[in-house]
């Protein structure tokens, strides 16, 4: 029991953590009606400028810039690039993004070199908050949630709540009309480029010290954030958190949790064969839950698509 | 007056090419690790050893043949991948260079040392020959070992055996989780170390041996939750790069402060990520000694690498033993083309190193016997890691490791 509360723990941060880097994808998402392929990589940029930062002022200043510069980053790619590439229709937009995610990774490669980053969490939040039955859960977790919680409710806020929020939920559905009101939608467009990036580089800091801040975090993030953002629903802020959460807690439990394949099978009344080595089934006989872990949000992901292709909570687009 | 300056200028410069020329004949070593990409960090700091090592111990000490060549080192990018390095290999064959080093990944190492092979069987006057400097899947000293390869650092079954010896003589220890990457080494790495234990410690229990998928686990503290759930009082792993940092870090952070055994748990940044956290906790498993410096020579030699490569570790001691390895084959045979000669004079070839003390090449299956040591991190290292201010002493130290272990090696001589 101690363990499944610790886990519950463990794959809520996975969750939250993953959800920070989907809200602001999903939002650009119905801004621009492409994926942006190279959100995963603001990300990333996030975690080195906080690197690089933290050496000279310590974690905190680096936690409140880093975001800032990515997010400025963000808006002026938007601005100069992406707005220009906008009136030639959606695929060349995707090969801007998808180029932009090569460009970054090699420009982060030749500042930065190739090995790990030495990002640890700030002294102040690296001690043991407290342990279940020996398990300890470390005070920076606890900072990482109660992060991605406080943005998610100001999101929400922003986004249902005020004037601002109401512009851009409009001007993502209605563009040309909200633009015929007098509104700026190409500052709205921006801004919101800028804050979903930024939300990534934020991502980026909180999560550099636990996952590692390397020239690949990018592409071990980048299709789990799509097949999230799949899961949710396409442009639904709420989607994006639930889909999060379940991805999260799915991995998780499906890695501590040694279900066997022979335990399943023979449960179902089949018998394991005598010589598995040498059985053509070997590798379906010594399967375990772990090994599968990993392609089970695609999975999900399928179902999903074949269920409801609108996502767990999108809106179907007519 | 001016005149005169020029034409002893001039006559100095073209004595100074003939000298130079006399002693320039180059005996070239094609270098094939990965220089770019992700594991970039692996071959320039090889790539950095063995140019430290051809000039401190071969080319400014007296050179080869009496002073008349001396060694170059030629790199080739293989992008750690086969394919590559197969390309790698052609146009260093066309360019004339018939000694071939490589070592990141047992994967290419494989696809290599079968190249050659086929190589050299169907040119048998023109051979090449395969230094294979830390590629360390035991079946290419077994199943799969042939006349022209030459291992030069302990295969992983060598390693364990060190690590286990340390294991064992830690009456502490008495339930040990073995987790590792889903593939070859892996594997091999796993099934080692249940044999040793059992041969060793059968009273130790094996609380967990898992796999986990290469590359693809972003978050290791699952995995960790069931290591410190076991009650496990060592940890072993073969995991690198990435898998290794991100193992640790979990591991550690998830409250677990007894020893992690390692093959690849330090340098190339991983040393600076683990920090303070891994001082006493990770060990590591590898060929000679980097702290203390075995010898005063090596002190030196060390010292003198961190003078010309202050951004670069020396990571891996045994591929300083290549080259002076090689030139004394060569010195023994008289020439640098004859190979076949070459080979023969490596075989059984007794080396006094000065990272790794006394080394043996195994003529039964071209496997250096040499110094293996389990080091531990700590913040006590003359030479560091990353610049981290840490780095890895050695704690146990085992002379001529795995001699007398078997082979099922065996070996077609030309």
């Amino acid at each position: 029991m101690a363990l499944f509360l610790v886990n519950v723990l463990d794959g809520f941060v996975t969750g939250l953590l993953l959800f920070m880097l989907c809200s602001g994808l999903t939002l650009i998402f119905s801004m621009m009606g492409v994926l942006n392929f190279a959100h995963a990589s603001f990300y990333m940029l996030g975690a080195y400028f906080a690197y690089q930062i933290s050496l000279v002022t310590g974690f905190w200043v680096g936690l409140l810039v880093a975001p800032l510069i990515v997010g400025l980053i963000g808006a002026l790619i938007e601005r100069y690039g992406l707005r220009r590439v906008h009136k030639y229709g959606h695929v060349p937009e995707l090969i801007f993004t998808f180029g932009l995610a090569l460009l970054i990774e090699e420009t982060i490669q030749f500042f930065w070199g190739k090995s790990q980053l030495p990002f640890s969490e700030p002294a102040a939040l690296d001690f043991a908050a407290f342990a279940i039955a020996g398990n300890a859960f470390p005070a920076y977790k606890v900072f990482m949630i109660a992060v991605a919680m406080g943005i998610f409710l100001t999101l929400l806020y922003i986004l249902t709540k005020t004037r601002i929020g109401m512009t851009i939920q409009a001007a993502l559905s209605y563009p040309e009309t909200v633009q015929n009101l007098g509104h700026n939608v190409p500052l709205v467009f921006m801004c919101v480029f800028g804050v979903g990036t930024a939300m990534a580089g934020l991502a980026g800091v909180i999560a550099g010290p636990v996952l590692g801040v390397f020239p690949g975090m990018a592409l071990q993030l980048g299709s789990i954030v799509f097949v999230t953002i799949v899961i949710g629903g396409l442009g639904s802020l709420w989607g994006a958190l639930v889909a999060s959460l379940i991805i999260g807690w799915l991995q998780t439990f499906a890695t501590a949790y040694d279900v066997t394949a022979e335990q399943v099978l023979t449960a179902i009344g089949f018998t394991k064969p005598e010589l598995i080595w040498d059985h053509p089934l070997q590798d379906l006989w010594t399967l375990t839950l772990p090994q599968l872990g990993p392609i089970l949000p695609y999975l999900l992901m399928i179902i999903v698509l074949v269920l409801r292709p609108q996502g767990l909570m999108g809106n179907r687009e007519s | 007056m001016n005149k005169f300056n020029l034409m002893m200028a001039t006559a100095l410069a073209a004595g100074l090419v003939a000298g130079a020329a006399a002693a320039q004949e180059k005996v070239r070593i094609a270098f094939t690790d990965p220089l770019s990409g992700p594991f970039a960090t692996t071959g320039t700091q090889g790539l950095a050893i063995y140019r430290h090592s051809v000039k401190e111990l071969v080319n400014e000490p007296g050179g080869l043949l009496d002073g008349i060549a001396e060694f170059e080192m030629v790199p080739f990018d293989n992008k750690i991948s086969a394919k590559e390095s197969l390309i790698q290999l052609q146009v260093a064959m066309d360019q004339g260079i018939r000694i071939i080093a490589q070592g990141a990944s047992s994967g290419v190492a494989n696809a290599l040392t079968e190249a050659v092979a086929k190589h050299n069987r169907r040119n048998p006057d023109d051979p090449v020959i395969f230094l294979n400097h830390s590629a360390v899947d035991p079946a290419l000293t077994n199943d799969k070992c042939q006349f022209w390869h030459f291992r030069f650092d302990a295969n992983a079954d060598i390693k364990m055996d060190a690590l286990t010896d340390d294991i064992a003589a830690n009456p502490d220890i008495k339930k040990v989780y073995v987790i590792g990457q889903d593939y070859s080494f892996g594997k091999a790495v796993a099934a080692a170390a249940q044999r040793f234990l059992q041969e060793k410690r059968p009273d130790i229990e094996i609380v967990g041996n898992e796999l986990h998928p290469i590359g693809k686990v972003k978050d290791f503290t699952p995995y960790a939750r069931k290591i410190v759930g076991s009650g496990a009082d060592a940890v072993i792993t073969g995991n690198w790069g990435g898998d290794m940092v991100g193992l640790g870090k979990a591991v550690m952070g998830a409250g677990f402060d007894k020893p992690i055994y390692t093959y690849y748990g330090a340098t190339s940044g991983i040393t600076a990520a683990f920090g303070e956290e891994g001082d006493g906790i990770v060990k590591l498993v590898g060929a000679g000694q980097v702290n203390p410096a075995p010898t005063p020579e090596a002190q030196e030699f060390i010292e003198a690498f961190y003078v010309s490569f202050p951004d670069l570790d020396f990571g891996q001691p045994q591929m300083a033993n290549v080259a002076p390895m090689l030139a004394a084959a060569i010195n023994e045979v008289g020439n640098a083309t004859d190979i076949k000669a070459i080979a023969y004079a490596l075989e059984g070839m007794e080396y006094d190193s000065i990272v790794t003390g006394k080394t043996l090449m195994r003529e039964s299956d071209h496997q250096t016997i040499q110094t293996v040591t389990v080091q531990g991190q700590t913040p006590e290292a003359a030479f560091d890691y990353d610049n981290s201010g840490r780095g890895m002493v050695a704690e146990t130290v085992v002379e001529l490791a795995s001699n007398d272990s078997p082979t099922t090696c065996e070996m077609k001589r030309p």
